[in-house]
Protein backbone atom coordinates (compact mmCIF):
# COMPACT_ATOMS: atom_id res chain seq x y z
CA UNK A 1 0.00 0.00 0.00
CA UNK A 2 2.75 2.38 1.35
CA UNK A 3 3.84 3.32 -2.50
CA UNK A 4 0.86 4.22 -4.04
CA UNK A 5 -0.21 6.98 -2.13
CA UNK A 6 2.95 8.57 -4.21
CA UNK A 7 1.64 7.57 -7.31
CA UNK A 8 -1.78 9.05 -6.12
CA UNK A 9 -0.52 12.56 -5.55
CA UNK A 10 1.67 12.65 -8.23
CA UNK A 11 -1.20 11.44 -10.82
CA UNK A 12 -2.99 14.56 -9.60
CA UNK A 13 -0.66 16.68 -10.66
CA UNK A 14 0.34 14.52 -14.40
CA UNK A 15 -1.28 13.88 -17.49
CA UNK A 16 -2.07 10.23 -15.64
CA UNK A 17 -4.81 11.79 -13.81
CA UNK A 18 -7.32 10.60 -15.63
CA UNK A 19 -6.50 7.34 -14.70
CA UNK A 20 -7.71 6.05 -11.44
CA UNK A 21 -4.70 5.12 -9.30
CA UNK A 22 -6.33 1.05 -8.41
CA UNK A 23 -3.96 0.64 -5.31
CA UNK A 24 -5.82 3.38 -3.51
CA UNK A 25 -8.76 1.48 -1.51
CA UNK A 26 -10.89 4.28 -2.03
CA UNK A 27 -10.87 3.23 -5.97
CA UNK A 28 -10.99 -0.55 -5.52
CA UNK A 29 -14.61 0.41 -3.48
CA UNK A 30 -15.70 2.80 -6.13
CA UNK A 31 -14.48 -0.16 -8.57
CA UNK A 32 -16.65 -2.96 -6.66
CA UNK A 33 -20.03 -0.39 -6.30
CA UNK A 34 -20.18 0.39 -9.97
CA UNK A 35 -19.43 -3.01 -11.25
CA UNK A 36 -21.62 -4.80 -8.85
CA UNK A 37 -24.56 -2.38 -9.50
CA UNK A 38 -24.01 -2.63 -13.19
CA UNK A 39 -24.29 -6.59 -13.05
CA UNK A 40 -27.45 -6.25 -10.85
CA UNK A 41 -28.83 -4.04 -13.45
CA UNK A 42 -28.25 -6.47 -16.40
CA UNK A 43 -29.77 -9.27 -13.84
CA UNK A 44 -32.88 -7.17 -13.49
CA UNK A 45 -32.96 -6.86 -17.12
CA UNK A 46 -32.42 -10.68 -17.51
CA UNK A 47 -34.97 -12.21 -14.83
CA UNK A 48 -38.11 -13.75 -16.22
CA UNK A 49 -39.46 -12.63 -12.71
CA UNK A 50 -39.11 -10.17 -9.86
CA UNK A 51 -38.03 -13.14 -7.29
CA UNK A 52 -35.49 -14.46 -10.27
CA UNK A 53 -33.54 -11.24 -10.42
CA UNK A 54 -31.78 -12.94 -7.17
CA UNK A 55 -30.73 -15.75 -8.56
CA UNK A 56 -29.79 -14.29 -12.30
CA UNK A 57 -27.43 -11.66 -10.01
CA UNK A 58 -25.93 -14.52 -8.16
CA UNK A 59 -25.16 -16.16 -11.44
CA UNK A 60 -23.51 -12.91 -12.61
CA UNK A 61 -21.64 -12.12 -9.42
CA UNK A 62 -19.85 -15.80 -9.46
CA UNK A 63 -18.50 -15.00 -12.93
CA UNK A 64 -18.06 -10.89 -12.73
CA UNK A 65 -17.08 -10.69 -8.91
CA UNK A 66 -13.82 -12.97 -9.88
CA UNK A 67 -13.05 -10.86 -12.99
CA UNK A 68 -13.11 -8.08 -11.22
CA UNK A 69 -10.73 -9.00 -8.25
CA UNK A 70 -8.30 -10.05 -10.34
CA UNK A 71 -8.59 -7.20 -12.74
CA UNK A 72 -7.97 -5.22 -9.48
CA UNK A 73 -5.08 -6.78 -8.38
CA UNK A 74 -3.38 -7.07 -11.53
CA UNK A 75 -4.06 -3.34 -13.04
CA UNK A 76 -3.01 -2.27 -9.17
CA UNK A 77 0.57 -4.19 -10.06
CA UNK A 78 0.66 -3.03 -13.52
CA UNK A 79 0.04 0.81 -12.76
CA UNK A 80 3.67 1.88 -14.02
CA UNK A 81 3.56 0.28 -17.06
CA UNK A 82 -0.13 1.83 -17.79
CA UNK A 83 0.95 5.53 -16.73
CA UNK A 84 3.93 5.05 -19.26
CA UNK A 85 1.58 4.09 -22.39
CA UNK A 86 -0.62 7.63 -22.14
CA UNK A 87 -4.05 6.98 -22.03
CA UNK A 88 -5.26 6.05 -25.16
CA UNK A 89 -2.86 3.01 -24.91
CA UNK A 90 -3.47 2.33 -21.10
CA UNK A 91 -7.19 2.40 -22.22
CA UNK A 92 -6.78 -0.24 -25.15
CA UNK A 93 -4.18 -1.77 -22.94
CA UNK A 94 -7.25 -2.60 -20.41
CA UNK A 95 -9.75 -3.39 -22.53
CA UNK A 96 -8.17 -6.08 -24.18
CA UNK A 97 -6.64 -7.28 -20.52
CA UNK A 98 -10.54 -7.16 -19.36
CA UNK A 99 -11.27 -9.55 -22.41
CA UNK A 100 -8.78 -11.69 -21.92
CA UNK A 101 -9.43 -12.27 -18.01
CA UNK A 102 -12.92 -12.78 -19.16
CA UNK A 103 -12.16 -15.25 -21.69
CA UNK A 104 -9.88 -17.67 -19.43
CA UNK A 105 -12.31 -16.97 -16.73
CA UNK A 106 -15.53 -17.76 -19.38
CA UNK A 107 -13.30 -21.16 -19.84
CA UNK A 108 -12.95 -21.84 -16.80
CA UNK A 109 -16.35 -22.02 -15.38
CA UNK A 110 -17.56 -23.67 -18.76
CA UNK A 111 -15.78 -26.48 -17.55
CA UNK A 112 -15.86 -26.07 -13.94
CA UNK A 113 -19.03 -24.44 -12.59
CA UNK A 114 -21.42 -24.45 -14.66
CA UNK A 115 -23.52 -27.45 -16.15
CA UNK A 116 -24.60 -24.43 -18.55
CA UNK A 117 -23.54 -21.52 -19.55
CA UNK A 118 -26.14 -18.41 -18.71
CA UNK A 119 -24.89 -16.29 -21.50
CA UNK A 120 -22.71 -16.74 -25.24
CA UNK A 121 -19.13 -15.93 -24.95
CA UNK A 122 -20.37 -12.92 -27.41
CA UNK A 123 -22.68 -11.20 -24.80
CA UNK A 124 -20.26 -11.69 -21.60
CA UNK A 125 -17.25 -9.75 -24.05
CA UNK A 126 -20.00 -7.06 -24.69
CA UNK A 127 -20.97 -6.85 -20.96
CA UNK A 128 -17.38 -7.07 -19.96
CA UNK A 129 -16.42 -4.03 -22.49
CA UNK A 130 -19.29 -2.24 -21.62
CA UNK A 131 -18.71 -2.45 -17.61
CA UNK A 132 -15.19 -1.96 -18.31
CA UNK A 133 -15.55 1.41 -20.31
CA UNK A 134 -18.31 2.81 -18.24
CA UNK A 135 -16.14 2.21 -14.74
CA UNK A 136 -13.16 4.12 -16.83
CA UNK A 137 -15.35 6.95 -17.85
CA UNK A 138 -16.48 7.60 -14.41
CA UNK A 139 -12.82 7.56 -12.77
CA UNK A 140 -12.33 10.36 -15.64
CA UNK A 141 -15.27 12.29 -15.13
CA UNK A 142 -14.71 12.02 -11.36
CA UNK A 143 -10.68 13.10 -11.98
CA UNK A 144 -11.90 15.67 -13.84
CA UNK A 145 -14.55 17.22 -11.08
CA UNK A 146 -11.42 16.89 -8.68
CA UNK A 147 -8.78 18.53 -11.10
CA UNK A 148 -9.26 21.80 -9.94
CA UNK A 149 -10.22 20.79 -6.19
CA UNK A 150 -5.99 20.00 -6.69
CA UNK A 151 -5.35 22.72 -8.17
CA UNK A 152 -7.06 24.68 -5.53
CA UNK A 153 -5.90 23.09 -3.14
CA UNK A 154 -2.49 24.94 -2.73
CA UNK A 155 -4.05 28.32 -2.79
CA UNK A 156 -6.10 26.69 -0.11
CA UNK A 157 -3.82 26.14 1.91
CA UNK A 158 -2.56 29.36 1.84
CA UNK A 159 -5.66 31.22 2.28
CA UNK A 160 -6.61 29.16 5.15
CA UNK A 161 -3.39 29.41 6.91
CA UNK A 162 -1.61 31.97 9.31
CA UNK A 163 -4.32 33.96 10.71
CA UNK A 164 -3.33 37.80 10.48
CA UNK A 165 -3.59 38.24 13.38
CA UNK A 166 -0.57 36.01 13.83
CA UNK A 167 1.61 37.78 11.20
CA UNK A 168 0.95 41.50 12.55
CA UNK A 169 0.98 40.11 16.48
CA UNK A 170 4.68 38.68 14.91
CA UNK A 171 6.19 41.83 13.74
CA UNK A 172 4.80 44.04 16.47
CA UNK A 173 6.51 41.26 18.58
CA UNK A 174 9.71 41.85 16.59
CA UNK A 175 9.54 45.57 16.55
CA UNK A 176 9.55 45.63 20.38
CA UNK A 177 12.79 43.41 20.55
CA UNK A 178 14.92 45.39 17.98
CA UNK A 179 16.15 47.86 20.27
CA UNK A 180 16.52 45.86 23.54
CA UNK A 181 17.71 42.32 22.11
CA UNK A 182 18.58 42.24 18.35
CA UNK A 183 19.44 39.04 18.30
CA UNK A 184 16.39 37.59 19.27
CA UNK A 185 14.50 40.07 16.72
CA UNK A 186 17.08 38.61 13.90
CA UNK A 187 15.88 34.54 15.13
CA UNK A 188 12.08 35.62 15.10
CA UNK A 189 12.30 37.06 11.20
CA UNK A 190 14.40 33.58 10.23
CA UNK A 191 11.78 31.75 11.78
CA UNK A 192 8.96 34.34 10.39
CA UNK A 193 10.66 34.22 6.48
CA UNK A 194 10.70 30.13 6.86
CA UNK A 195 7.40 30.11 7.48
CA UNK A 196 6.52 32.24 4.89
CA UNK A 197 8.93 30.10 2.11
CA UNK A 198 6.80 27.33 3.06
CA UNK A 199 3.63 29.04 3.19
CA UNK A 200 4.32 30.67 -0.62
CA UNK A 201 5.64 27.25 -2.02
CA UNK A 202 3.92 24.69 -4.33
CA UNK A 203 2.08 22.37 -1.78
CA UNK A 204 0.58 19.74 -4.20
CA UNK A 205 3.02 17.23 -3.33
CA UNK A 206 3.26 15.38 0.22
CA UNK A 207 6.15 16.80 2.03
CA UNK A 208 8.41 14.64 5.00
CA UNK A 209 6.69 14.89 8.41
CA UNK A 210 9.87 16.21 9.46
CA UNK A 211 10.25 19.59 7.77
CA UNK A 212 6.34 19.99 9.07
CA UNK A 213 7.38 19.12 12.37
CA UNK A 214 10.30 21.53 12.16
CA UNK A 215 7.84 24.38 10.29
CA UNK A 216 5.60 23.69 13.42
CA UNK A 217 8.66 24.47 15.77
CA UNK A 218 9.46 27.54 14.48
CA UNK A 219 5.73 28.67 14.25
CA UNK A 220 5.96 27.66 18.46
CA UNK A 221 8.99 30.03 18.88
CA UNK A 222 7.42 32.80 17.11
CA UNK A 223 4.23 32.08 19.58
CA UNK A 224 6.36 31.95 22.61
CA UNK A 225 7.66 35.22 21.78
CA UNK A 226 4.65 36.62 22.59
CA UNK A 227 3.18 34.45 24.92
CA UNK A 228 5.82 33.71 27.19
CA UNK A 229 5.53 31.29 29.57
CA UNK A 230 1.49 31.57 29.25
CA UNK A 231 2.51 28.64 26.20
CA UNK A 232 3.99 25.29 26.98
CA UNK A 233 4.34 22.50 24.61
CA UNK A 234 5.44 18.75 24.67
CA UNK A 235 6.42 16.96 21.73
CA UNK A 236 6.26 12.98 21.64
CA UNK A 237 8.01 12.13 18.21
CA UNK A 238 10.26 9.11 19.60
CA UNK A 239 8.56 6.52 17.17
CA UNK A 240 7.84 8.94 14.14
CA UNK A 241 9.38 7.88 11.29
CA UNK A 242 11.03 11.10 9.98
CA UNK A 243 10.73 10.14 6.26
CA UNK A 244 7.00 9.75 6.24
CA UNK A 245 5.12 11.94 3.70
CA UNK A 246 2.43 13.82 4.63
CA UNK A 247 0.01 16.86 2.72
CA UNK A 248 2.43 20.12 3.38
CA UNK A 249 0.78 22.54 5.80
CA UNK A 250 -1.22 19.51 7.73
CA UNK A 251 0.51 20.26 11.49
CA UNK A 252 1.54 23.80 11.84
CA UNK A 253 -2.70 24.91 11.40
CA UNK A 254 -3.77 22.90 13.87
CA UNK A 255 -1.11 24.25 15.97
CA UNK A 256 -1.94 27.46 15.33
CA UNK A 257 -5.31 26.66 16.07
CA UNK A 258 -4.62 25.29 19.88
CA UNK A 259 -2.46 28.14 20.36
CA UNK A 260 -5.54 30.37 19.14
CA UNK A 261 -8.19 28.53 20.51
CA UNK A 262 -6.64 27.10 23.80
CA UNK A 263 -3.59 29.40 25.25
CA UNK A 264 -4.31 32.47 24.32
CA UNK A 265 -8.08 33.16 25.72
CA UNK A 266 -6.79 31.88 29.14
CA UNK A 267 -5.24 34.42 31.12
CA UNK A 268 -2.65 31.38 32.82
CA UNK A 269 -1.87 29.56 29.63
CA UNK A 270 -1.68 25.92 29.22
CA UNK A 271 0.10 22.94 27.67
CA UNK A 272 -0.23 21.69 24.10
CA UNK A 273 0.56 17.79 23.59
CA UNK A 274 2.19 16.71 20.32
CA UNK A 275 2.89 12.94 19.61
CA UNK A 276 3.47 11.54 16.11
CA UNK A 277 4.30 7.78 15.60
CA UNK A 278 3.66 4.95 13.74
CA UNK A 279 0.56 2.27 14.82
CA UNK A 280 -0.55 -0.44 12.49
CA UNK A 281 1.22 1.27 9.35
CA UNK A 282 -0.31 4.24 9.39
CA UNK A 283 1.20 7.79 10.73
CA UNK A 284 -0.87 8.56 13.42
CA UNK A 285 -0.95 12.45 14.53
CA UNK A 286 -2.52 13.88 17.84
CA UNK A 287 -2.34 16.95 18.97
CA UNK A 288 -3.92 17.85 22.38
CA UNK A 289 -4.70 21.25 23.58
CA UNK A 290 -7.26 23.05 26.73
CA UNK A 291 -10.27 24.09 25.86
CA UNK A 292 -11.49 26.89 27.69
CA UNK A 293 -14.87 26.92 26.36
CA UNK A 294 -17.22 29.59 26.33
CA UNK A 295 -16.16 29.89 22.66
CA UNK A 296 -15.52 33.19 22.71
CA UNK A 297 -13.19 33.09 19.53
CA UNK A 298 -15.00 29.89 17.88
CA UNK A 299 -15.88 32.03 14.12
CA UNK A 300 -13.95 30.40 11.54
CA UNK A 301 -11.99 28.14 13.15
CA UNK A 302 -13.91 25.39 11.29
CA UNK A 303 -12.02 26.26 8.14
CA UNK A 304 -8.45 24.87 9.06
CA UNK A 305 -10.03 21.87 10.25
CA UNK A 306 -12.53 21.63 6.95
CA UNK A 307 -9.36 22.79 4.94
CA UNK A 308 -7.42 20.12 6.81
CA UNK A 309 -9.75 17.29 6.04
CA UNK A 310 -10.62 18.04 2.08
CA UNK A 311 -6.63 17.95 1.66
CA UNK A 312 -6.16 14.61 3.22
CA UNK A 313 -9.44 13.29 0.94
CA UNK A 314 -7.96 14.56 -2.13
CA UNK A 315 -4.40 13.11 -1.09
CA UNK A 316 -5.36 9.44 0.39
CA UNK A 317 -9.46 9.10 -0.37
CA UNK A 318 -11.07 7.11 2.35
CA UNK A 319 -7.69 5.77 3.33
CA UNK A 320 -6.63 9.06 5.48
CA UNK A 321 -8.88 10.24 8.65
CA UNK A 322 -8.88 12.91 11.02
CA UNK A 323 -11.28 12.78 14.34
CA UNK A 324 -11.66 15.78 17.03
CA UNK A 325 -13.24 15.74 20.30
CA UNK A 326 -13.81 17.57 23.90
CA UNK A 327 -13.69 15.42 26.56
CA UNK A 328 -13.09 16.68 30.26
CA UNK A 329 -11.62 20.35 29.07
CA UNK A 330 -9.14 18.99 26.34
CA UNK A 331 -9.70 19.49 22.38
CA UNK A 332 -8.17 16.73 20.64
CA UNK A 333 -7.20 15.84 16.98
CA UNK A 334 -5.80 12.96 15.82
CA UNK A 335 -4.70 12.55 12.52
CA UNK A 336 -4.41 8.99 10.67
CA UNK A 337 -2.52 8.62 7.33
CA UNK A 338 -1.10 5.36 5.52
CA UNK A 339 2.51 5.85 6.33
CA UNK A 340 4.17 6.07 2.31
CA UNK A 341 8.00 7.26 2.46
CA UNK A 342 10.22 8.01 -0.83
CA UNK A 343 12.19 4.88 -0.36
CA UNK A 344 9.28 2.55 -0.73
CA UNK B 1 -11.68 65.87 29.66
CA UNK B 2 -7.80 66.59 29.71
CA UNK B 3 -6.88 69.79 29.96
CA UNK B 4 -3.97 71.00 27.24
CA UNK B 5 -1.62 71.75 30.32
CA UNK B 6 -1.98 68.44 32.31
CA UNK B 7 0.25 65.14 32.20
CA UNK B 8 -1.71 62.42 31.00
CA UNK B 9 -2.02 59.52 33.06
CA UNK B 10 -1.52 56.54 30.90
CA UNK B 11 -2.74 52.81 31.56
CA UNK B 12 -1.10 50.47 28.80
CA UNK B 13 -3.28 47.37 28.40
CA UNK B 14 -2.50 44.27 26.54
CA UNK B 15 -1.36 40.59 27.33
CA UNK B 16 1.60 39.96 25.14
CA UNK B 17 4.40 41.48 26.93
CA UNK B 18 6.53 42.44 23.97
CA UNK B 19 2.92 44.58 22.89
CA UNK B 20 3.21 46.33 26.04
CA UNK B 21 7.11 46.70 25.50
CA UNK B 22 6.91 48.35 22.21
CA UNK B 23 4.12 50.74 23.47
CA UNK B 24 6.09 51.96 26.69
CA UNK B 25 8.78 52.37 23.52
CA UNK B 26 6.58 54.39 21.59
CA UNK B 27 5.12 56.57 24.51
CA UNK B 28 8.81 57.55 25.65
CA UNK B 29 9.44 58.70 21.97
CA UNK B 30 5.94 61.41 22.75
CA UNK B 31 7.04 62.54 25.60
CA UNK B 32 8.76 65.45 23.68
CA UNK B 33 5.38 67.06 22.39
CA UNK B 34 2.71 65.31 24.48
CA UNK B 35 3.03 65.08 28.45
CA UNK B 36 2.52 61.88 30.10
CA UNK B 37 3.03 59.82 32.59
CA UNK B 38 2.67 55.59 31.87
CA UNK B 39 1.00 54.87 35.40
CA UNK B 40 0.52 51.29 35.24
CA UNK B 41 0.07 48.13 32.68
CA UNK B 42 -2.85 45.43 32.77
CA UNK B 43 -2.86 42.29 30.88
CA UNK B 44 -6.16 41.50 31.06
CA UNK B 45 -9.87 43.60 31.06
CA UNK B 46 -10.11 42.98 34.48
CA UNK B 47 -6.33 44.15 35.76
CA UNK B 48 -7.73 46.97 33.93
CA UNK B 49 -10.61 47.69 36.07
CA UNK B 50 -9.00 47.10 39.36
CA UNK B 51 -5.98 49.71 37.97
CA UNK B 52 -8.79 51.99 37.14
CA UNK B 53 -10.42 51.55 41.18
CA UNK B 54 -6.70 52.28 42.47
CA UNK B 55 -5.19 55.43 40.51
CA UNK B 56 -6.61 58.34 38.12
CA UNK B 57 -6.23 57.17 34.65
CA UNK B 58 -6.66 59.60 31.87
CA UNK B 59 -5.97 57.58 28.80
CA UNK B 60 -6.28 53.50 28.73
CA UNK B 61 -4.23 52.26 25.41
CA UNK B 62 -6.62 48.67 25.38
CA UNK B 63 -5.99 46.06 23.17
CA UNK B 64 -8.92 44.34 21.68
CA UNK B 65 -8.08 40.32 22.15
CA UNK B 66 -6.95 39.28 25.58
CA UNK B 67 -8.04 36.56 27.76
CA UNK B 68 -11.16 36.65 30.32
CA UNK B 69 -12.44 39.68 29.86
CA UNK B 70 -11.41 41.18 27.03
CA UNK B 71 -10.89 44.72 25.59
CA UNK B 72 -14.03 45.42 23.96
CA UNK B 73 -16.36 44.16 27.52
CA UNK B 74 -13.50 46.46 29.52
CA UNK B 75 -14.75 48.88 27.57
CA UNK B 76 -18.16 48.97 28.23
CA UNK B 77 -17.82 48.84 32.14
CA UNK B 78 -15.45 51.81 31.83
CA UNK B 79 -17.98 53.60 29.83
CA UNK B 80 -20.37 53.57 32.76
CA UNK B 81 -17.92 55.59 34.64
CA UNK B 82 -18.44 58.69 36.21
CA UNK B 83 -15.32 60.62 35.01
CA UNK B 84 -14.12 57.66 31.91
CA UNK B 85 -10.71 57.98 30.97
CA UNK B 86 -10.58 58.01 27.05
CA UNK B 87 -9.75 54.94 25.52
CA UNK B 88 -7.77 54.41 22.64
CA UNK B 89 -8.18 51.02 21.30
CA UNK B 90 -5.29 49.06 19.78
CA UNK B 91 -5.63 45.55 17.78
CA UNK B 92 -3.51 43.91 15.66
CA UNK B 93 -6.20 42.13 13.31
CA UNK B 94 -9.82 41.54 14.10
CA UNK B 95 -11.75 42.09 10.89
CA UNK B 96 -15.04 42.21 12.98
CA UNK B 97 -14.05 44.69 15.76
CA UNK B 98 -12.40 46.91 12.88
CA UNK B 99 -15.53 46.90 10.69
CA UNK B 100 -17.64 47.46 13.57
CA UNK B 101 -15.77 50.51 14.97
CA UNK B 102 -15.64 51.53 11.48
CA UNK B 103 -19.59 52.01 11.49
CA UNK B 104 -19.70 53.38 14.58
CA UNK B 105 -17.36 56.08 14.20
CA UNK B 106 -14.88 54.50 17.02
CA UNK B 107 -11.25 55.56 16.56
CA UNK B 108 -8.66 52.37 17.07
CA UNK B 109 -4.89 51.84 16.58
CA UNK B 110 -3.68 48.78 14.43
CA UNK B 111 -0.54 46.86 15.07
CA UNK B 112 2.23 47.39 14.74
CA UNK B 113 1.50 51.08 15.46
CA UNK B 114 3.51 54.07 14.13
CA UNK B 115 4.59 57.16 16.70
CA UNK B 116 2.84 59.57 14.24
CA UNK B 117 -0.15 57.60 14.69
CA UNK B 118 -0.04 57.15 18.26
CA UNK B 119 0.61 60.87 19.01
CA UNK B 120 -2.17 61.54 16.78
CA UNK B 121 -4.56 59.82 18.65
CA UNK B 122 -3.28 60.98 22.05
CA UNK B 123 -3.91 64.52 21.04
CA UNK B 124 -7.76 63.93 20.05
CA UNK B 125 -8.22 62.60 23.96
CA UNK B 126 -7.40 66.41 24.65
CA UNK B 127 -10.50 67.02 22.64
CA UNK B 128 -12.79 64.33 21.79
CA UNK B 129 -15.68 63.25 24.13
CA UNK B 130 -15.35 60.06 25.39
CA UNK B 131 -16.55 57.39 23.92
CA UNK B 132 -20.36 56.42 23.96
CA UNK B 133 -21.89 53.68 25.86
CA UNK B 134 -24.32 53.13 22.94
CA UNK B 135 -21.66 53.48 20.89
CA UNK B 136 -19.13 50.30 22.45
CA UNK B 137 -22.67 48.45 23.08
CA UNK B 138 -23.18 48.53 18.83
CA UNK B 139 -19.42 47.70 18.23
CA UNK B 140 -20.10 44.06 20.51
CA UNK B 141 -21.04 41.36 18.49
CA UNK B 142 -20.91 39.54 21.95
CA UNK B 143 -22.55 39.18 25.20
CA UNK B 144 -20.92 40.47 28.50
CA UNK B 145 -19.57 38.23 30.86
CA UNK B 146 -20.15 40.60 33.66
CA UNK B 147 -22.26 43.48 34.63
CA UNK B 148 -20.16 46.14 36.28
CA UNK B 149 -21.94 48.04 39.23
CA UNK B 150 -20.52 51.69 39.76
CA UNK B 151 -20.31 52.38 43.85
CA UNK B 152 -18.77 54.98 44.76
CA UNK B 153 -16.44 55.72 41.65
CA UNK B 154 -15.18 52.05 42.28
CA UNK B 155 -16.57 49.34 39.22
CA UNK B 156 -17.68 46.12 41.04
CA UNK B 157 -18.01 43.04 38.55
CA UNK B 158 -20.73 40.92 39.31
CA UNK B 159 -20.34 37.87 36.98
CA UNK B 160 -23.59 37.32 34.81
CA UNK B 161 -23.26 33.27 35.16
CA UNK B 162 -23.90 34.17 39.34
CA UNK B 163 -27.43 36.01 38.44
CA UNK B 164 -30.62 34.82 39.15
CA UNK B 165 -32.35 37.43 37.97
CA UNK B 166 -32.64 40.95 36.74
CA UNK B 167 -35.90 42.97 37.82
CA UNK B 168 -36.69 47.00 36.86
CA UNK B 169 -37.24 49.11 39.23
CA UNK B 170 -37.49 52.91 38.06
CA UNK B 171 -34.43 54.32 36.45
CA UNK B 172 -32.52 50.78 38.05
CA UNK B 173 -32.30 46.97 37.63
CA UNK B 174 -31.87 45.04 40.81
CA UNK B 175 -29.05 42.20 39.96
CA UNK B 176 -30.16 39.41 42.30
CA UNK B 177 -27.08 36.72 43.15
CA UNK B 178 -27.59 33.90 45.48
CA UNK B 179 -25.60 36.28 47.58
CA UNK B 180 -26.83 39.70 47.42
CA UNK B 181 -28.49 42.53 45.64
CA UNK B 182 -26.56 45.12 43.26
CA UNK B 183 -28.19 48.03 41.33
CA UNK B 184 -27.24 48.90 37.39
CA UNK B 185 -28.11 51.44 35.67
CA UNK B 186 -29.04 49.52 32.81
CA UNK B 187 -32.30 49.19 30.60
CA UNK B 188 -33.93 46.04 31.14
CA UNK B 189 -34.47 45.74 27.48
CA UNK B 190 -31.01 46.15 26.84
CA UNK B 191 -30.25 43.38 28.94
CA UNK B 192 -32.55 41.24 27.26
CA UNK B 193 -31.45 41.64 23.76
CA UNK B 194 -27.82 41.12 25.05
CA UNK B 195 -28.29 37.73 27.12
CA UNK B 196 -31.44 36.91 25.02
CA UNK B 197 -29.38 32.79 24.97
CA UNK B 198 -29.20 32.68 29.19
CA UNK B 199 -32.31 35.10 30.34
CA UNK B 200 -35.99 34.93 29.78
CA UNK B 201 -38.81 37.67 30.11
CA UNK B 202 -41.30 36.56 32.36
CA UNK B 203 -42.81 39.77 33.19
CA UNK B 204 -42.63 43.23 32.38
CA UNK B 205 -39.95 44.09 34.50
CA UNK B 206 -38.01 40.96 35.01
CA UNK B 207 -35.70 38.39 33.29
CA UNK B 208 -34.68 35.24 34.67
CA UNK B 209 -31.78 33.50 34.06
CA UNK B 210 -32.74 30.18 32.54
CA UNK B 211 -29.94 28.25 34.52
CA UNK B 212 -32.10 29.50 37.80
CA UNK B 213 -35.52 28.33 37.11
CA UNK B 214 -36.23 25.50 39.50
CA UNK B 215 -39.87 25.55 38.28
CA UNK B 216 -43.01 26.58 38.04
CA UNK B 217 -46.03 26.57 40.67
CA UNK B 218 -49.52 27.77 40.13
CA UNK B 219 -50.39 30.40 42.22
CA UNK B 220 -53.32 32.57 41.58
CA UNK B 221 -53.20 35.34 43.96
CA UNK B 222 -49.81 36.43 43.38
CA UNK B 223 -49.70 36.21 39.73
CA UNK B 224 -51.84 37.32 36.86
CA UNK B 225 -51.26 34.71 34.74
CA UNK B 226 -51.77 31.74 37.50
CA UNK B 227 -47.75 31.18 37.38
CA UNK B 228 -44.87 32.09 39.38
CA UNK B 229 -41.19 30.99 38.32
CA UNK B 230 -39.51 29.26 41.56
CA UNK B 231 -36.19 30.49 41.84
CA UNK B 232 -33.10 27.61 42.20
CA UNK B 233 -31.36 28.01 45.80
CA UNK B 234 -33.16 31.34 47.30
CA UNK B 235 -37.10 29.63 46.98
CA UNK B 236 -37.93 33.03 45.66
CA UNK B 237 -41.33 32.97 44.01
CA UNK B 238 -41.79 35.39 41.05
CA UNK B 239 -45.02 36.46 39.06
CA UNK B 240 -45.27 35.72 35.15
CA UNK B 241 -47.46 38.00 33.66
CA UNK B 242 -50.25 36.65 31.26
CA UNK B 243 -48.16 37.96 27.96
CA UNK B 244 -45.71 35.62 29.04
CA UNK B 245 -47.26 32.78 30.14
CA UNK B 246 -45.73 31.29 27.00
CA UNK B 247 -42.60 30.94 28.87
CA UNK B 248 -44.40 27.96 31.56
CA UNK B 249 -44.91 25.81 28.80
CA UNK B 250 -41.70 26.32 26.85
CA UNK B 251 -40.13 24.70 30.39
CA UNK B 252 -42.27 22.28 31.11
Amino acid sequence: MAKLGIVASINQTGAGIRLPNFCNLGVMLRSLLIVNVLLAASAAIRAPSLDAIWFEFLVFAAFGEPVLIVSLVALCYARRWLHAMGYVGALAALAVFEMLVAWLLYEASGSLLFDRRPMSFAQVMFLVFFVTAVTLAYFDLRARALSPAIAEARIQALQARIRPHFLYNSINAVLSLIRSEPRRAERALEDLADLFRVLMADNRTLAPIASEVQLARQYLALESLRLGERLKVTWRTDTMPADALVPPLVLQPLVENAVYHGIEPSDAGGEIEIDIGLAGGQLVMELKNPFPGGGRHSAGNRMAIVNIRERLQLHFDVEASMRSEVKDGTYKVTIRIPYISKAA
Amino acid sequence: MLLASDVARILIADDEAPARARLRDLLDECRESFALAIVDEARNGREVLEVLNREKIDIVLLDIRMPEIDGMEAARHIAGMAEPPAIIFTTAFDSYAIKAFEVNAIDYLLKPIRVERLLLALGKTRAAPPISRQALDAASNLPRRHLSVHERGKIILVPVADVLYLRAELKYVTVRTAEREHLVEESLTHLEEEFAESFVRIHRNCLVARSAIAGFERNAEESESGWVVVIKGTGEKLPVSRRQHSVVKQFR
